[in-house]
């Protein structure tokens, strides 16, 4: 290895300085001479059938430009091919309190805001769904007459056969879990600036985690070529998910442009953005789990229905990863999921980090918890006797390549003092422990096709500045300094002679986007390849003008030197300059695409959950409970993260811990309040994440797997440790008062429910609580 | 509404600029002088991503009608430091990995500024009070004390090679 060797080393991130410095560009930043401002009007009723527009009233007010309806973009979209079921503004009906209606851009905000209250509109108000249990019941009035009952997709999977596997369980234990609706809350308001071009181009800078995605849907709805579009991705202040589908404001303000042929720019308020949504479902989840006397998890059967809202969104990729990735954690031979997407009078969910997985993790981590505990077999030692073995293919056709889960759990077992603790603590105090795991990337496209899911492209030209261009997506998580890493290693060059052109639709190879974690791994390869390939084309050049083999040279510390020969010591321009002599300027690429043997099974819906690599997290967790307020206080959160290969530890930590404090919020304080549709807590001060004081120690403990396909071994970071937490903490207050609660989040009034009820049943009183599930 | 010429003294520049008396001063920062440093992240003053200096403490420019401060002097996170030379809370930040997605961070920095210069030597848990209200969402704030930690250290490396000029 070179001794300049940036991998595995803590980098900050190559674009640090613009943020701190406030020089930084993110979308609502952006304007250009003669932009407009955009609005959007929504939809004040939960379901009613749109009887008729009027414009004329905002139209005619002066410095108004456009006023744009669903007439004027028919077209309905949707990230995924089977649910293209909502168009930019509604044609027919309104969906939800907040549903998209029509926009106006306008010379002025003030105008814009003007002009939304002279739209009027005719409703005819219409029974509305707001229970997912109710809706899925329902005869009529659906919200799309394409989706009878309301049901947007229903999958039922077997493997093995769970009824002789619950037959082998000495201990069988079945429950209702409850997990309420959470949100991104990204702290950058979604925003799009899109500049209708004077050659009849349209150039649209936005806060998207999926610039491709984004620059296919705008052709689709827009009626225009994609090459006569350019998407741009500035600096994006957080995704998790709430960016990684297209976004109604991006297409409003597409529209608007192309209608008052002038630059329109639409930020969203922070109640627009709570609307927008896209984020994790209201979960039911009921679990049963068999665990045999030795304490081997003989059977699951889990039947999980989500709340979908009003649109398809990711619905059914998310109500698909909450099966296929329930029995892959451990070894567990018999598997049955019954999975329910259900349409809703709300908007609509969609992906938030840890897609799918969370909720159902929360369930099965505490059920196997309580089971541990009938077996008389250590929390921490019940999940030890359930482990895979890889390399291995679980139950469900998901192909493990690297496992560093039995390390994960060695390590917060004995950093946390498990074995002196568990049980052990004073009434009051506990602790708990869980896992969860994620996919690098989904092994199969949102859209099937034979393309690469990522190219990069390096380029090299007589100032022997190296010019990486990547599709792929820096959204904070570290995107762009993991290629910069890659190729500086590659190639022995410091990370200052590399220029990352990234995320720009007309300069840069297609790459799916920022989801699924799948950006170290999936770029990284095919990063790591295009830096291969530029290396062996310098080094070419260098031994044909040198006379010398290139299998004696190498490149390290900016120069190319010759391993038999040190005569031979090039600056790293000087090579350049040597293999510029045959070739010109030099160009580089490198694709990814997953591995036939990792893209799953064959049944119906075996598509998602399929990776080329899972990360695996083990985490314990302290709390204290107040008995008689009900507070929890969490003291303390170990978590270990097998990543295959910190590229860099200091993003790799930032990760972890970061995905552990959004679980943490899930856990214990973020709820999305309905009232008959209507949100209660469009708000950061009412919705509320946790500040610094809410928040506890965690200490993230990175686990080296080193994966065989990973690009130095490395595989996922930014996801895999969220889900564990939830369980983590559910179990821990168990430990400190005896009590399970099956309801997130888990508030004071829970806590003190379930330790009433435990009161009575102690009183000899009947039993039979579950802690508030619904 | 009719607009009204104000002056504002920010980052030490003098600017003139003729707004409606209800205009906040982040509007007039970010729309006006191009400081778009600052950021809007929430609708209520909840996040703490707008936060300046006004004569060295720390406001939340979302709430503060910019004609209301035309005789001080208000630092954005343009004027922390120069690309040249970054303030250090603005090298602690950027090399400790309290800056994931960038968004929360010019608050975060104004408040810690606001914090360091009244206590250049602050305890965890007077970090924690000070930063309270700002949010962020990436970094479940390890990395943020990490930064912190960072910048304290620098701050007096800096001022220990250079005892009469320190700037703050």
């Amino acid at each position: 290895m070179a001794m300049n060797s940036v991998i595995g080393k803590p980098l900050p991130m190559i674009e640090s300085r613009a943020k701190v410095t406030g020089l930084g560009k993110y979308a609502d930043d952006l304007s250009v001479p003669g932009m407009l401002i955009g609005r959007i009007l929504h939809s004040p009723h939960a379901h009613a059938v749109i009887r008729s527009i009027d414009t004329s009233r905002a139209e005619a007010l002066p410095g108004v430009k456009a006023v744009a309806t669903g007439r004027d973009a028919p077209h309905p979209y949707g990230i995924l091919p089977i649910g293209h079921d909502e168009c930019v503004f509604t044609v027919d009906k309104a969906r939800y309190i907040g549903d998209n209606i029509a926009a106006v851009a306008a010379t002025s905000a003030a105008i814009a805001e003007q002009a939304l209250d002279l739209i009027h509109v005719d409703y005819e108000l219409l029974p509305a769904f707001f229970d997912p249990l109710e809706s899925m019941q329902s005869a009529e009035h659906w919200l799309h007459p394409t989706k009878p009952n309301n049901i947007e997709k229903e999958y039922h999977h077997l493997f093995g056969s769970v009824d002789e596997g619950f037959a082998q369980a000495a201990f069988v234990l079945e429950q209702r879990f409850f997990a309420g609706e959470v949100t991104h809350a990204a702290m950058e308001p979604h925003a799009t600036l899109a500049i209708w071009e004077p050659d009849g181009r349209l150039t649209v800078h936005s806060s998207t985690q999926v610039p491709y995605y984004l620059h296919r849907t705008l052709s689709e709805v827009l009626e225009m070529p994609m090459s006569q579009i350019r998407v741009i991705k500035p600096l994006i202040g957080g995704g998790f998910g709430g960016k990684s589908e297209i976004i109604p404001l991006e297409v409003a303000a597409s529209v608007l442009a192309k209608m008052a042929k002038r630059p329109v720019k639409i930020t969203y308020t922070r109640e627009e953005v709570f609307l927008a949504h896209r984020g994790r479902p209201i979960t039911i989840v009921d679990m049963k789990v068999g665990l045999t006397e030795e304490g081997k998890i003989s059977a699951v059967a889990a039947r999980v229905v989500q709340d979908g809202g009003a649109y398809c969104g990711y619905g059914p990729v998310t109500v698909l990863y909450s099966g296929a990735l329930l029995g892959a954690l451990y070894d567990i031979p018999n598997v049955r999921y019954d999975g329910f997407r259900v349409l809703t009078n709300k908007p609509a969910c969609g992906a938030m980090r840890g897609h799918g997985t969370v909720n159902v993790r929360f369930a099965f981590e505490s059920v196997l918890d309580d089971l541990a505990r009938d077996a008389g077999i250590d929390p921490a030692e019940v999940r030890r006797r359930n482990l895979l073995k890889a390399p291995c293919i679980t139950v469900n056709g998901l192909r493990v390549t690297s496992y560093g889960l039995p390390e994960c759990i060695e390590k917060v077992v004995e950093r946390s003092g498990w074995k002196e603790k568990q049980g052990k603590l004073p009434y009051g105090k506990g602790i708990g422990i869980a896992c969860s795991h994620y996919v690098s990337g989904a092994a199969n496209p949102i859209i099937r096709s034979n393309i690469p899911h990522t190219t990069v492209h390096i380029k090299i030209d007589r100032d022997a500045g190296v010019t990486v261009y990547t599709g792929a997506s820096e959204i904070g998580q570290g995107s762009d300094t993991m290629h910069v890493q890659i190729v500086a290693e590659i190639l022995g060059v410091r990370p200052e002679r590399i220029r990352l052109i990234a995320a720009d639709t007309e300069l840069t190879p297609i790459d799916l986007g920022s989801y699924s974690s799948r950006v170290t791994f999936m770029a990284g390869n095919a990063c790591l390849e295009a830096a291969r390939n530029m290396r062996a084309q310098i080094l070419e050049g260098v031994a044909a003008k040198y006379k010398l083999g290139t299998a004696m040279l190498d490149m390290r510390d900016e120069q190319v030197i010759s391993l038999d020969d040190s005569r031979l010591r090039l600056t790293f321009d000087e090579a350049v300059a040597a293999a510029l002599e045959f070739r010109g300027a030099l160009v580089a690429k490198g694709t990814y695409a997953p591995p036939e043997e990792s893209r799953g099974g064959k049944h119906k819906g075996a598509g998602v959950g399929p990776s080329p690599s899972y990360s695996y997290s083990a985490q314990t967790v302290e709390v204290s409970v107040d008995t008689d307020t009900g507070q929890i206080r969490v003291e303390k959160i170990i978590a270990a993260h097998d990543c295959g290969r910190a590229l860099n530890p200091l993003t790799v930590e930032g990760q972890v811990e970061g995905s552990v404090y959004m679980g943490l919020g899930q856990a214990l304080q973020e709820e999305m309040v309905w009232d008959n549709g209507r949100l209660m807590n469009p708000s950061l001060l009412e919705y509320k994440i946790a500040t610094t004081l809410e928040t506890p120690e965690i200490e993230s403990i990175i686990v080296e797997s080193i994966d065989p396909e990973g690009p130095f071994g490395a595989k996922e970071a930014g996801e895999g440790s969220l889900a564990a937490t939830i369980p983590a903490v559910a179990n821990a207050i168990y430990d400190a008062v005896g009590v399970r609660i099956n309801s997130l989040p888990i508030t004071p009034e829970k806590i003190l429910a379930a330790l009433r009820e435990k009161g009575k049943q102690q009183r000899g009183g009947k039993s039979g609580s579950n802690g508030g599930a619904r | 509404m009719t607009k009204h010429l104000i002056k504002l003294k920010v980052n030490g520049e003098p600017y003139e600029v003729a707004v409606p008396p209800n205009k906040l001063l982040l509007d007039v920062l970010r729309e006006d002088l191009g400081f778009t440093g600052s950021k809007r992240g929430c609708d209520d003053s909840s996040c703490g991503c707008c936060a300046v200096l006004i004569d060295g403490a720390p406001m939340l420019a979302c709430v503060a009608l910019a004609s209301s401060y035309q005789d001080c002097e208000i630092t954005t996170v343009e004027g922390l430091g120069t690309l040249d030379g970054l303030h250090p809370v603005q090298s602690g930040f950027a090399d400790g990995g309290g800056s994931q997605c960038g968004f929360c961070t010019s608050g975060f920095l104004i408040s810690t500024k606001a914090l360091l210069d009244r206590n250049p030597q602050p305890s965890l848990d007077e970090i924690r009070e000070a930063l309270s209200s700002n949010l962020c969402r990436c970094t479940g704030y390890m990395q943020i004390y990490e930064s912190v930690k960072l910048a304290i250290e620098r701050a007096a490396a800096r001022k220990a090679a250079n005892p009469a000029g320190a700037r703050s």
